[in-house]
Protein backbone atom coordinates (compact mmCIF):
# COMPACT_ATOMS: atom_id res chain seq x y z
CA UNK A 1 0.00 0.00 0.00
CA UNK A 2 1.29 3.42 -0.89
CA UNK A 3 2.07 5.35 2.23
CA UNK A 4 2.74 9.03 2.62
CA UNK A 5 3.67 11.12 5.59
CA UNK A 6 3.46 14.88 5.73
CA UNK A 7 5.39 16.47 8.50
CA UNK A 8 5.83 20.14 9.20
CA UNK A 9 8.11 20.98 12.08
CA UNK A 10 7.79 24.38 13.55
CA UNK A 11 9.68 24.63 16.75
CA UNK A 12 13.03 24.10 15.18
CA UNK A 13 14.56 25.08 18.45
CA UNK A 14 12.81 22.35 20.36
CA UNK A 15 14.17 19.19 18.94
CA UNK A 16 11.81 16.54 17.68
CA UNK A 17 8.69 18.54 18.28
CA UNK A 18 6.52 18.14 15.21
CA UNK A 19 3.97 20.80 14.53
CA UNK A 20 2.00 18.94 11.92
CA UNK A 21 2.04 15.26 11.17
CA UNK A 22 -0.33 13.74 8.64
CA UNK A 23 -0.18 10.05 7.78
CA UNK A 24 -1.81 8.79 4.64
CA UNK A 25 -2.27 5.16 3.60
CA UNK A 26 -3.54 4.71 0.07
CA UNK A 27 -6.41 7.13 -0.27
CA UNK A 28 -7.11 7.30 3.44
CA UNK A 29 -5.89 9.71 6.09
CA UNK A 30 -4.82 7.60 9.05
CA UNK A 31 -3.54 10.19 11.45
CA UNK A 32 -3.41 13.93 12.01
CA UNK A 33 -1.37 15.29 14.86
CA UNK A 34 -1.01 18.99 15.36
CA UNK A 35 1.00 20.95 17.82
CA UNK A 36 1.29 24.55 16.90
CA UNK A 37 1.02 26.24 20.20
CA UNK A 38 2.65 25.90 23.54
CA UNK A 39 0.27 26.85 26.33
CA UNK A 40 1.55 29.75 28.43
CA UNK A 41 2.26 27.59 31.48
CA UNK A 42 5.52 29.37 32.17
CA UNK A 43 3.67 32.66 32.50
CA UNK A 44 0.98 31.21 34.72
CA UNK A 45 3.72 30.04 37.07
CA UNK A 46 5.66 33.29 36.69
CA UNK A 47 2.58 35.30 37.75
CA UNK A 48 2.09 33.47 41.02
CA UNK A 49 3.31 35.62 43.89
CA UNK A 50 3.31 38.82 41.78
CA UNK A 51 1.17 41.87 42.42
CA UNK A 52 -2.20 42.03 40.63
CA UNK A 53 -0.99 45.23 38.99
CA UNK A 54 1.89 43.44 37.25
CA UNK A 55 -0.35 41.05 35.32
CA UNK A 56 -1.05 43.34 32.33
CA UNK A 57 2.61 44.02 31.56
CA UNK A 58 3.82 40.48 32.26
CA UNK A 59 1.15 38.74 30.17
CA UNK A 60 1.65 41.28 27.36
CA UNK A 61 5.00 39.58 26.82
CA UNK A 62 3.36 36.30 25.86
CA UNK A 63 2.71 37.57 22.37
CA UNK A 64 4.76 39.99 20.30
CA UNK A 65 1.85 40.57 17.94
CA UNK A 66 -1.07 40.94 20.31
CA UNK A 67 0.19 42.39 23.62
CA UNK A 68 -2.92 44.59 23.96
CA UNK A 69 -5.18 41.54 23.99
CA UNK A 70 -3.25 40.11 26.92
CA UNK A 71 -3.30 43.46 28.72
CA UNK A 72 -7.04 43.82 28.15
CA UNK A 73 -7.95 40.34 29.39
CA UNK A 74 -5.69 40.89 32.41
CA UNK A 75 -7.15 44.27 33.41
CA UNK A 76 -10.74 43.14 32.90
CA UNK A 77 -10.17 40.02 34.99
CA UNK A 78 -8.65 42.09 37.83
CA UNK A 79 -11.48 44.61 37.64
CA UNK A 80 -13.97 41.74 37.74
CA UNK A 81 -12.26 40.50 40.91
CA UNK A 82 -12.27 43.90 42.62
CA UNK A 83 -15.70 45.06 41.47
CA UNK A 84 -14.31 47.93 39.39
CA UNK A 85 -16.20 49.32 36.41
CA UNK A 86 -14.39 51.37 33.76
CA UNK A 87 -16.72 53.50 31.69
CA UNK A 88 -16.97 56.56 29.46
CA UNK A 89 -13.85 57.89 27.75
CA UNK A 90 -11.56 55.40 29.55
CA UNK A 91 -13.60 52.54 28.17
CA UNK A 92 -13.50 54.18 24.74
CA UNK A 93 -9.72 54.46 24.91
CA UNK A 94 -9.50 50.75 25.61
CA UNK A 95 -11.64 50.02 22.59
CA UNK A 96 -9.49 52.39 20.56
CA UNK A 97 -6.20 50.74 21.49
CA UNK A 98 -7.77 47.35 20.73
CA UNK A 99 -8.78 48.71 17.30
CA UNK A 100 -5.12 49.57 16.75
CA UNK A 101 -4.03 46.05 17.58
CA UNK A 102 -6.69 44.43 15.40
CA UNK A 103 -5.59 46.59 12.47
CA UNK A 104 -1.90 45.77 12.98
CA UNK A 105 -2.41 42.06 13.48
CA UNK A 106 -5.05 41.49 10.80
CA UNK A 107 -3.19 43.51 8.17
CA UNK A 108 0.04 41.66 8.86
CA UNK A 109 -1.73 38.37 8.33
CA UNK A 110 -3.78 39.47 5.31
CA UNK A 111 -0.92 40.99 3.34
CA UNK A 112 2.24 39.31 4.53
CA UNK A 113 1.16 35.77 5.39
CA UNK A 114 -2.18 34.86 3.86
CA UNK A 115 -2.55 36.64 0.51
CA UNK A 116 0.49 34.94 -1.08
CA UNK A 117 -1.31 31.58 -0.61
CA UNK A 118 -4.09 32.64 -2.94
CA UNK A 119 -1.92 34.44 -5.47
CA UNK A 120 0.32 31.48 -6.14
CA UNK A 121 3.50 33.20 -4.99
CA UNK A 122 5.75 31.65 -2.36
CA UNK A 123 5.72 34.62 -0.01
CA UNK A 124 5.08 38.31 0.48
CA UNK A 125 8.53 39.19 -0.88
CA UNK A 126 7.49 37.89 -4.29
CA UNK A 127 4.23 39.79 -3.88
CA UNK A 128 6.21 42.96 -3.17
CA UNK A 129 8.25 42.46 -6.35
CA UNK A 130 5.17 41.90 -8.51
CA UNK A 131 2.71 44.27 -6.84
CA UNK A 132 4.69 46.78 -4.79
CA UNK A 133 1.75 49.20 -4.55
CA UNK A 134 -0.45 46.55 -2.92
CA UNK A 135 2.21 45.63 -0.38
CA UNK A 136 2.88 49.30 0.34
CA UNK A 137 -0.81 49.80 1.08
CA UNK A 138 -0.66 46.89 3.50
CA UNK A 139 2.42 48.25 5.23
CA UNK A 140 0.91 51.73 5.57
CA UNK A 141 -2.36 50.36 6.87
CA UNK A 142 -0.54 48.25 9.43
CA UNK A 143 1.45 51.30 10.42
CA UNK A 144 -1.77 53.25 11.04
CA UNK A 145 -2.72 50.57 13.57
CA UNK A 146 0.73 50.80 15.13
CA UNK A 147 0.29 54.52 15.59
CA UNK A 148 -2.84 54.09 17.70
CA UNK A 149 -1.02 51.58 19.89
CA UNK A 150 2.00 53.87 20.15
CA UNK A 151 -0.03 56.96 21.12
CA UNK A 152 -2.18 55.13 23.68
CA UNK A 153 0.20 52.40 24.72
CA UNK A 154 3.15 54.70 25.31
CA UNK A 155 5.35 52.85 22.84
CA UNK A 156 5.06 50.71 19.77
CA UNK A 157 6.56 47.48 20.99
CA UNK A 158 5.38 46.17 24.33
CA UNK A 159 3.04 49.00 25.27
CA UNK A 160 3.21 49.95 28.93
CA UNK A 161 0.50 52.53 29.49
CA UNK A 162 -2.41 50.19 30.26
CA UNK A 163 -3.18 49.50 33.93
CA UNK A 164 -5.90 48.03 36.08
CA UNK A 165 -8.55 50.75 36.40
CA UNK A 166 -7.55 52.63 33.25
CA UNK A 167 -4.27 54.09 32.04
CA UNK A 168 -1.14 55.60 33.52
CA UNK A 169 -1.68 58.63 31.32
CA UNK A 170 -4.48 59.56 28.95
CA UNK A 171 -3.96 61.61 25.78
CA UNK A 172 -5.32 65.10 25.24
CA UNK A 173 -7.75 65.69 22.37
CA UNK A 174 -4.91 67.41 20.58
CA UNK A 175 -2.70 64.35 20.87
CA UNK A 176 -5.38 62.17 19.31
CA UNK A 177 -6.21 64.68 16.58
CA UNK A 178 -3.48 63.61 14.10
CA UNK A 179 -4.77 60.05 14.37
CA UNK A 180 -8.15 61.09 13.01
CA UNK A 181 -6.91 61.94 9.52
CA UNK A 182 -4.74 58.84 9.61
CA UNK A 183 -7.68 56.61 10.49
CA UNK A 184 -9.83 58.16 7.79
CA UNK A 185 -7.10 57.26 5.32
CA UNK A 186 -6.91 53.81 6.90
CA UNK A 187 -10.66 53.33 6.56
CA UNK A 188 -10.40 53.96 2.81
CA UNK A 189 -7.41 51.63 2.57
CA UNK A 190 -9.38 48.99 4.48
CA UNK A 191 -12.26 49.28 2.01
CA UNK A 192 -9.77 48.76 -0.81
CA UNK A 193 -8.40 45.77 1.07
CA UNK A 194 -11.84 44.15 1.36
CA UNK A 195 -12.46 44.69 -2.34
CA UNK A 196 -9.05 43.31 -3.25
CA UNK A 197 -9.22 40.10 -1.20
CA UNK A 198 -12.77 39.47 -2.44
CA UNK A 199 -11.26 38.85 -5.91
CA UNK A 200 -8.95 36.05 -4.70
CA UNK A 201 -9.75 32.45 -5.69
CA UNK A 202 -10.96 30.31 -2.78
CA UNK A 203 -11.11 26.53 -2.55
CA UNK A 204 -14.56 25.18 -1.78
CA UNK A 205 -14.38 23.95 1.77
CA UNK A 206 -17.34 24.53 4.04
CA UNK A 207 -17.62 22.83 7.40
CA UNK A 208 -20.30 22.71 10.05
CA UNK A 209 -18.39 24.48 12.80
CA UNK A 210 -19.28 25.34 16.36
CA UNK A 211 -18.42 29.04 16.49
CA UNK A 212 -17.75 30.72 19.84
CA UNK A 213 -17.21 34.40 20.52
CA UNK A 214 -18.20 37.26 22.76
CA UNK A 215 -21.43 39.06 22.00
CA UNK A 216 -22.27 42.49 23.29
CA UNK A 217 -25.71 44.15 23.27
CA UNK A 218 -24.59 47.10 21.14
CA UNK A 219 -21.06 46.60 19.89
CA UNK A 220 -18.98 44.36 17.70
CA UNK A 221 -17.12 42.53 20.45
CA UNK A 222 -13.74 43.61 21.76
CA UNK A 223 -13.63 43.87 25.53
CA UNK A 224 -16.94 42.73 26.90
CA UNK A 225 -19.98 40.60 26.38
CA UNK A 226 -21.40 37.15 26.94
CA UNK A 227 -19.86 34.05 25.44
CA UNK A 228 -22.19 32.67 22.81
CA UNK A 229 -22.15 29.98 20.14
CA UNK A 230 -24.24 29.08 17.11
CA UNK A 231 -25.36 25.98 19.05
CA UNK A 232 -27.15 27.79 21.83
CA UNK A 233 -24.36 28.53 24.30
CA UNK A 234 -25.03 31.82 26.07
CA UNK A 235 -23.03 32.23 29.29
CA UNK A 236 -21.29 34.85 31.34
CA UNK A 237 -17.50 34.75 31.21
CA UNK A 238 -17.49 33.63 34.86
CA UNK A 239 -19.03 30.34 33.71
CA UNK A 240 -16.22 29.62 31.23
CA UNK A 241 -14.70 26.74 33.19
CA UNK A 242 -18.11 25.08 33.55
CA UNK A 243 -18.38 24.78 29.79
CA UNK A 244 -14.85 24.57 28.41
CA UNK A 245 -11.97 22.35 29.31
CA UNK A 246 -8.47 21.62 28.11
CA UNK A 247 -7.86 18.02 27.09
CA UNK A 248 -4.43 16.58 27.44
CA UNK A 249 -3.41 15.05 24.13
CA UNK A 250 -1.44 11.90 24.59
CA UNK A 251 0.76 12.05 21.50
CA UNK A 252 2.18 15.45 22.36
CA UNK A 253 2.45 17.95 25.16
CA UNK A 254 -0.32 19.99 23.58
CA UNK A 255 -3.57 20.82 25.26
CA UNK A 256 -6.70 20.95 23.13
CA UNK A 257 -9.56 23.10 24.33
CA UNK A 258 -13.01 21.63 23.87
CA UNK A 259 -16.54 22.60 24.63
CA UNK A 260 -17.61 20.01 27.20
CA UNK A 261 -17.87 17.12 26.90
CA UNK A 262 -15.76 16.84 23.75
CA UNK A 263 -16.70 19.28 20.99
CA UNK A 264 -14.02 21.14 19.06
CA UNK A 265 -14.91 24.77 18.51
CA UNK A 266 -13.80 27.72 16.45
CA UNK A 267 -12.80 31.16 17.79
CA UNK A 268 -11.57 34.19 15.87
CA UNK A 269 -12.72 36.43 13.02
CA UNK A 270 -14.96 33.86 11.34
CA UNK A 271 -16.70 33.03 14.64
CA UNK A 272 -17.15 36.70 15.56
CA UNK A 273 -18.48 37.50 12.11
CA UNK A 274 -20.98 34.64 12.13
CA UNK A 275 -22.23 35.50 15.60
CA UNK A 276 -22.13 39.30 15.37
CA UNK A 277 -22.82 40.35 11.78
CA UNK A 278 -25.63 42.59 13.05
CA UNK A 279 -23.15 44.43 15.29
CA UNK A 280 -20.86 45.47 12.43
CA UNK A 281 -21.05 49.11 11.39
CA UNK A 282 -23.29 49.86 8.40
CA UNK A 283 -20.18 50.50 6.30
CA UNK A 284 -18.59 47.17 7.25
CA UNK A 285 -21.87 45.34 6.60
CA UNK A 286 -22.24 47.01 3.22
CA UNK A 287 -18.70 46.17 2.15
CA UNK A 288 -18.92 42.57 3.28
CA UNK A 289 -22.12 42.08 1.30
CA UNK A 290 -20.49 43.70 -1.72
CA UNK A 291 -17.56 41.33 -1.24
CA UNK A 292 -19.95 38.42 -1.68
CA UNK A 293 -19.95 37.30 1.93
CA UNK A 294 -23.31 36.28 3.23
CA UNK A 295 -24.16 37.00 6.85
CA UNK A 296 -22.74 33.60 7.57
CA UNK A 297 -19.46 32.25 6.23
CA UNK A 298 -18.27 28.69 6.84
CA UNK A 299 -15.26 28.55 4.56
CA UNK A 300 -12.13 29.15 6.66
CA UNK A 301 -10.15 30.06 3.53
CA UNK A 302 -12.42 33.11 3.25
CA UNK A 303 -11.29 34.24 6.68
CA UNK A 304 -9.00 36.61 4.77
CA UNK A 305 -12.12 38.51 3.64
CA UNK A 306 -13.55 38.45 7.15
CA UNK A 307 -10.26 39.73 8.56
CA UNK A 308 -10.42 42.57 6.05
CA UNK A 309 -14.00 43.36 7.05
CA UNK A 310 -12.92 43.40 10.71
CA UNK A 311 -10.03 45.69 9.78
CA UNK A 312 -12.55 48.04 8.21
CA UNK A 313 -14.74 47.75 11.30
CA UNK A 314 -11.77 48.63 13.51
CA UNK A 315 -10.86 51.66 11.37
CA UNK A 316 -14.47 52.83 11.27
CA UNK A 317 -14.81 52.39 15.02
CA UNK A 318 -11.50 54.18 15.63
CA UNK A 319 -12.71 57.21 13.66
CA UNK A 320 -15.89 57.35 15.76
CA UNK A 321 -14.03 56.93 19.04
CA UNK A 322 -11.49 59.63 18.23
CA UNK A 323 -14.17 62.06 17.06
CA UNK A 324 -16.16 61.82 20.28
CA UNK A 325 -13.20 61.71 22.66
CA UNK A 326 -13.17 64.09 25.62
CA UNK A 327 -10.23 63.74 27.94
CA UNK A 328 -11.38 62.33 31.29
CA UNK A 329 -10.45 64.21 34.49
CA UNK A 330 -8.55 61.23 35.81
CA UNK A 331 -6.65 58.59 33.86
CA UNK A 332 -8.04 55.77 35.98
CA UNK A 333 -10.67 54.82 38.49
CA UNK A 334 -9.62 53.80 42.02
CA UNK A 335 -8.83 50.12 42.54
CA UNK A 336 -8.97 48.43 45.95
CA UNK A 337 -7.64 44.89 45.85
CA UNK A 338 -9.38 42.22 47.90
CA UNK A 339 -9.34 38.46 48.13
CA UNK A 340 -11.34 37.37 45.10
CA UNK A 341 -11.42 35.53 41.82
CA UNK A 342 -11.56 37.46 38.57
CA UNK A 343 -12.52 36.30 35.11
CA UNK A 344 -12.34 37.92 31.68
CA UNK A 345 -12.59 37.12 28.03
CA UNK A 346 -11.71 39.66 25.41
CA UNK A 347 -11.52 39.23 21.65
CA UNK A 348 -7.90 39.10 20.58
CA UNK A 349 -7.37 39.39 16.82
CA UNK A 350 -7.10 35.58 16.68
CA UNK A 351 -10.10 34.96 18.94
CA UNK A 352 -11.30 34.74 22.50
CA UNK A 353 -8.58 35.11 25.11
CA UNK A 354 -9.53 33.88 28.59
CA UNK A 355 -7.80 34.97 31.83
CA UNK A 356 -8.68 33.85 35.33
CA UNK A 357 -6.94 34.93 38.52
CA UNK A 358 -7.19 34.21 42.21
CA UNK A 359 -5.99 37.14 44.27
CA UNK A 360 -5.40 37.24 48.01
CA UNK A 361 -6.33 40.06 50.40
CA UNK A 362 -2.96 41.79 49.89
CA UNK A 363 -3.42 41.94 46.10
CA UNK A 364 -0.99 39.11 45.36
CA UNK A 365 -1.75 36.69 42.55
CA UNK A 366 -2.15 33.17 43.95
CA UNK A 367 -3.30 31.45 40.78
CA UNK A 368 -3.43 32.38 37.10
CA UNK A 369 -5.01 30.64 34.18
CA UNK A 370 -4.63 31.79 30.57
CA UNK A 371 -6.28 30.17 27.55
CA UNK A 372 -5.17 31.79 24.28
CA UNK A 373 -7.21 31.59 21.09
CA UNK A 374 -4.74 29.42 19.21
CA UNK A 375 -4.91 26.64 21.78
CA UNK A 376 -8.69 26.75 21.47
CA UNK A 377 -8.55 26.39 17.69
CA UNK A 378 -6.02 23.54 17.57
CA UNK A 379 -8.54 20.75 17.58
CA UNK A 380 -10.66 22.44 14.92
CA UNK A 381 -7.61 22.85 12.70
CA UNK A 382 -6.91 19.13 13.07
CA UNK A 383 -10.50 18.41 12.09
CA UNK A 384 -10.13 20.61 9.02
CA UNK A 385 -7.06 18.64 7.97
CA UNK A 386 -8.88 15.32 8.41
CA UNK A 387 -11.47 16.64 5.93
CA UNK A 388 -9.20 18.62 3.65
CA UNK A 389 -6.39 16.17 2.93
CA UNK A 390 -8.53 13.37 1.40
CA UNK A 391 -9.89 15.87 -1.15
CA UNK A 392 -6.36 16.72 -2.28
CA UNK A 393 -4.56 13.39 -2.31
CA UNK A 394 -3.94 13.65 -6.05
CA UNK A 395 -1.61 16.59 -5.50
CA UNK A 396 2.14 16.23 -5.34
CA UNK A 397 3.76 15.90 -1.95
CA UNK A 398 5.05 19.48 -2.03
CA UNK A 399 1.76 20.95 -3.12
CA UNK A 400 -0.17 18.95 -0.55
CA UNK A 401 2.17 20.06 2.22
CA UNK A 402 1.78 23.64 1.13
CA UNK A 403 -2.02 23.26 1.10
CA UNK A 404 -1.90 21.84 4.61
CA UNK A 405 0.09 24.85 5.74
CA UNK A 406 -2.51 27.03 4.07
CA UNK A 407 -5.32 25.28 5.93
CA UNK A 408 -3.47 25.99 9.18
CA UNK A 409 -2.79 29.59 8.19
CA UNK A 410 -6.53 30.19 7.82
CA UNK A 411 -6.56 30.42 11.60
CA UNK A 412 -3.68 32.90 11.82
CA UNK A 413 -2.19 30.72 14.53
CA UNK A 414 -0.01 32.41 17.04
CA UNK A 415 3.08 30.42 16.14
CA UNK A 416 5.33 33.37 15.65
CA UNK A 417 4.95 34.16 19.33
CA UNK A 418 6.48 30.95 20.52
CA UNK A 419 9.78 31.78 18.89
CA UNK A 420 10.58 33.78 15.82
CA UNK A 421 11.44 30.80 13.75
CA UNK A 422 9.95 27.75 12.27
CA UNK A 423 11.26 24.99 10.13
CA UNK A 424 9.54 22.86 7.57
CA UNK A 425 10.43 19.25 7.02
CA UNK A 426 9.08 16.80 4.55
CA UNK A 427 9.28 13.19 5.51
CA UNK A 428 8.28 10.53 3.01
CA UNK A 429 7.85 6.94 4.08
CA UNK B 1 -4.50 53.62 -2.93
CA UNK B 2 -4.94 56.63 -0.66
CA UNK B 3 -2.52 59.50 -0.27
CA UNK B 4 1.06 58.60 0.67
CA UNK B 5 1.79 58.58 4.35
CA UNK B 6 4.36 61.09 5.57
CA UNK B 7 7.74 59.80 6.58
CA UNK B 8 9.34 61.10 9.79
CA UNK B 9 12.51 60.83 11.98
CA UNK B 10 15.54 59.07 11.61
CA UNK B 11 18.92 58.96 13.33
CA UNK B 12 21.81 58.07 11.01
CA UNK B 13 22.61 54.81 12.81
CA UNK B 14 20.06 52.50 14.34
CA UNK B 15 21.09 49.58 16.53
CA UNK B 16 18.26 47.10 17.01
CA UNK B 17 18.36 44.27 19.52
CA UNK B 18 15.83 41.61 18.62
CA UNK B 19 14.42 38.93 20.87
CA UNK B 20 11.91 37.68 23.38
CA UNK B 21 12.94 38.17 27.01
CA UNK B 22 10.97 35.10 28.07
CA UNK B 23 12.49 32.67 25.61
CA UNK B 24 15.84 31.72 27.07
CA UNK B 25 18.72 32.58 24.74
CA UNK B 26 16.36 34.43 22.43
CA UNK B 27 16.82 37.38 24.81
CA UNK B 28 20.50 37.73 23.81
CA UNK B 29 19.88 40.53 21.30
CA UNK B 30 17.95 42.55 23.88
CA UNK B 31 20.55 42.02 26.60
CA UNK B 32 23.34 43.03 24.22
CA UNK B 33 21.79 46.37 23.27
CA UNK B 34 21.05 47.17 26.91
CA UNK B 35 24.80 47.20 27.47
CA UNK B 36 25.33 49.74 24.68
CA UNK B 37 23.58 52.65 26.38
CA UNK B 38 26.61 53.55 28.45
CA UNK B 39 29.03 53.21 25.56
CA UNK B 40 28.74 56.82 24.35
CA UNK B 41 27.78 56.18 20.75
CA UNK B 42 27.32 59.67 19.36
CA UNK B 43 24.83 59.24 16.55
CA UNK B 44 23.24 55.90 17.28
CA UNK B 45 19.71 55.23 18.41
CA UNK B 46 19.31 52.00 20.33
CA UNK B 47 16.09 50.05 20.05
CA UNK B 48 14.72 46.82 21.53
CA UNK B 49 12.43 44.95 19.19
CA UNK B 50 10.32 41.80 19.07
CA UNK B 51 11.54 41.00 15.57
CA UNK B 52 8.16 41.25 13.87
CA UNK B 53 9.18 42.00 10.30
CA UNK B 54 6.75 44.69 9.16
CA UNK B 55 7.41 46.92 12.14
CA UNK B 56 11.15 46.28 11.78
CA UNK B 57 10.86 47.72 8.29
CA UNK B 58 9.11 50.76 9.74
CA UNK B 59 11.73 51.06 12.46
CA UNK B 60 14.67 51.27 10.06
CA UNK B 61 12.93 53.22 7.30
CA UNK B 62 15.03 56.24 6.43
CA UNK B 63 18.01 55.22 8.57
CA UNK B 64 21.36 55.32 6.76
CA UNK B 65 22.83 52.39 8.64
CA UNK B 66 21.38 49.60 10.75
CA UNK B 67 22.96 47.05 13.03
CA UNK B 68 20.69 44.16 14.02
CA UNK B 69 21.53 41.79 16.85
CA UNK B 70 19.62 38.54 17.23
CA UNK B 71 19.96 35.00 18.49
CA UNK B 72 20.22 32.43 15.72
CA UNK B 73 19.80 28.70 15.51
CA UNK B 74 21.88 27.15 12.77
CA UNK B 75 23.12 24.08 14.58
CA UNK B 76 26.49 25.63 15.40
CA UNK B 77 28.28 25.79 18.71
CA UNK B 78 26.25 27.80 21.26
CA UNK B 79 27.74 31.25 21.84
CA UNK B 80 29.32 31.44 18.37
CA UNK B 81 29.02 34.92 16.90
CA UNK B 82 28.47 35.50 13.20
CA UNK B 83 28.44 38.69 11.16
CA UNK B 84 26.24 38.97 8.08
CA UNK B 85 26.11 41.72 5.50
CA UNK B 86 22.71 41.39 3.81
CA UNK B 87 22.94 44.72 1.99
CA UNK B 88 25.19 43.02 -0.53
CA UNK B 89 23.80 39.50 -0.67
CA UNK B 90 20.64 37.67 0.41
CA UNK B 91 20.58 36.22 3.89
CA UNK B 92 21.04 32.51 4.38
CA UNK B 93 17.44 32.02 5.47
CA UNK B 94 18.09 28.63 7.01
CA UNK B 95 20.24 30.26 9.65
CA UNK B 96 17.16 32.13 10.86
CA UNK B 97 14.88 29.17 10.17
CA UNK B 98 12.50 31.45 8.33
CA UNK B 99 9.63 30.18 6.26
CA UNK B 100 6.53 31.57 4.65
CA UNK B 101 4.73 31.25 7.98
CA UNK B 102 6.59 33.90 9.87
CA UNK B 103 7.46 37.41 8.85
CA UNK B 104 10.72 38.00 10.58
CA UNK B 105 14.20 39.44 9.99
CA UNK B 106 15.14 37.66 6.73
CA UNK B 107 11.73 38.38 5.20
CA UNK B 108 11.88 42.00 6.34
CA UNK B 109 15.33 42.42 4.77
CA UNK B 110 14.28 40.87 1.48
CA UNK B 111 11.00 42.77 1.34
CA UNK B 112 12.74 46.04 2.06
CA UNK B 113 15.15 45.21 -0.74
CA UNK B 114 12.22 44.48 -3.10
CA UNK B 115 10.65 47.83 -2.22
CA UNK B 116 13.94 49.77 -2.41
CA UNK B 117 13.72 50.59 1.28
CA UNK B 118 16.72 48.72 2.58
CA UNK B 119 19.13 51.10 4.34
CA UNK B 120 22.43 51.50 2.51
CA UNK B 121 24.30 49.73 5.25
CA UNK B 122 22.91 46.77 7.17
CA UNK B 123 24.96 44.51 9.41
CA UNK B 124 23.52 41.61 11.38
CA UNK B 125 25.25 40.06 14.36
CA UNK B 126 23.91 36.64 15.19
CA UNK B 127 24.72 34.71 18.31
CA UNK B 128 24.15 30.98 18.28
CA UNK B 129 21.62 30.05 20.96
CA UNK B 130 21.32 26.81 22.85
CA UNK B 131 18.10 26.96 24.83
CA UNK B 132 14.95 28.64 23.52
CA UNK B 133 12.48 27.24 26.02
CA UNK B 134 10.11 29.48 27.95
CA UNK B 135 12.03 31.14 30.75
CA UNK B 136 14.33 34.02 31.54
CA UNK B 137 17.62 32.13 31.96
CA UNK B 138 20.38 32.43 29.40
CA UNK B 139 22.56 29.40 28.70
CA UNK B 140 26.07 29.67 30.12
CA UNK B 141 27.55 29.63 26.62
CA UNK B 142 25.48 32.58 25.44
CA UNK B 143 25.95 34.48 28.68
CA UNK B 144 29.73 34.02 28.44
CA UNK B 145 29.75 35.21 24.83
CA UNK B 146 27.72 38.39 25.45
CA UNK B 147 30.73 40.65 26.23
CA UNK B 148 32.40 39.61 22.98
CA UNK B 149 29.16 40.25 21.08
CA UNK B 150 28.90 43.73 22.59
CA UNK B 151 32.55 44.40 21.69
CA UNK B 152 31.89 43.43 18.05
CA UNK B 153 28.83 45.66 17.89
CA UNK B 154 30.71 48.63 19.38
CA UNK B 155 33.55 48.23 16.89
CA UNK B 156 31.10 48.04 14.01
CA UNK B 157 29.17 51.06 15.29
CA UNK B 158 32.37 53.10 15.68
CA UNK B 159 33.42 52.21 12.16
CA UNK B 160 29.99 53.14 10.76
CA UNK B 161 29.96 56.41 12.69
CA UNK B 162 33.35 57.32 11.24
CA UNK B 163 32.11 56.55 7.75
CA UNK B 164 28.96 58.60 8.29
CA UNK B 165 30.97 61.53 9.71
CA UNK B 166 33.20 61.52 6.68
CA UNK B 167 30.09 61.75 4.55
CA UNK B 168 30.77 58.63 2.60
Amino acid sequence: MKSRTIKVDYLARVEGEGALFVKIRGDKVEDVKLKIFEPPRFFEAFLRGRRYSEAPDITARICGICPIAYQMSAVHAMEDAFGVKVEGPLRDLRRLIYCGEWIESHVLHIYMLHAPDFLGVPDAIHLAREHPQIVQRGLQLKKAGNEIVTVLGGREIHPINVRVGGFYRVPTRGELAPLLERMKWARDAAIETVRWVATLPFPEFEQDYTFVSLRHPDEYPFNEGRLVSNRGLDISVREYDDHFTEEHVEHSNALHSVLKPNTPYFVGPLARYNLNFDRLSPLAQEESRAAGLAEGCRNPFQSIIVRSVETLQACDEAVRLIERYERPDKPRVPVHPRAARGYACTEAPRGTLYHRYRIDESGTIREAKIVPPTSQNQKTIEQDLWQFVPQHLHESQDKLRWQCEQAIRNYDPCISCATHFLKLNLDRE
Amino acid sequence: MGPPMPDTRQPPLLIIGVGNPFRGDDAAGLLAVRQLHSAGLASAQIVEHSGEGASLMEAWKGARAVILIDAVNSGGRPGTICRLDPANKPLPAERFQGSTHAFSIPQAIEMARALNELPAQVVIFGIEGKNFHAGTELSKEVNDALPELVRHVLEEAASIETTLRNGE
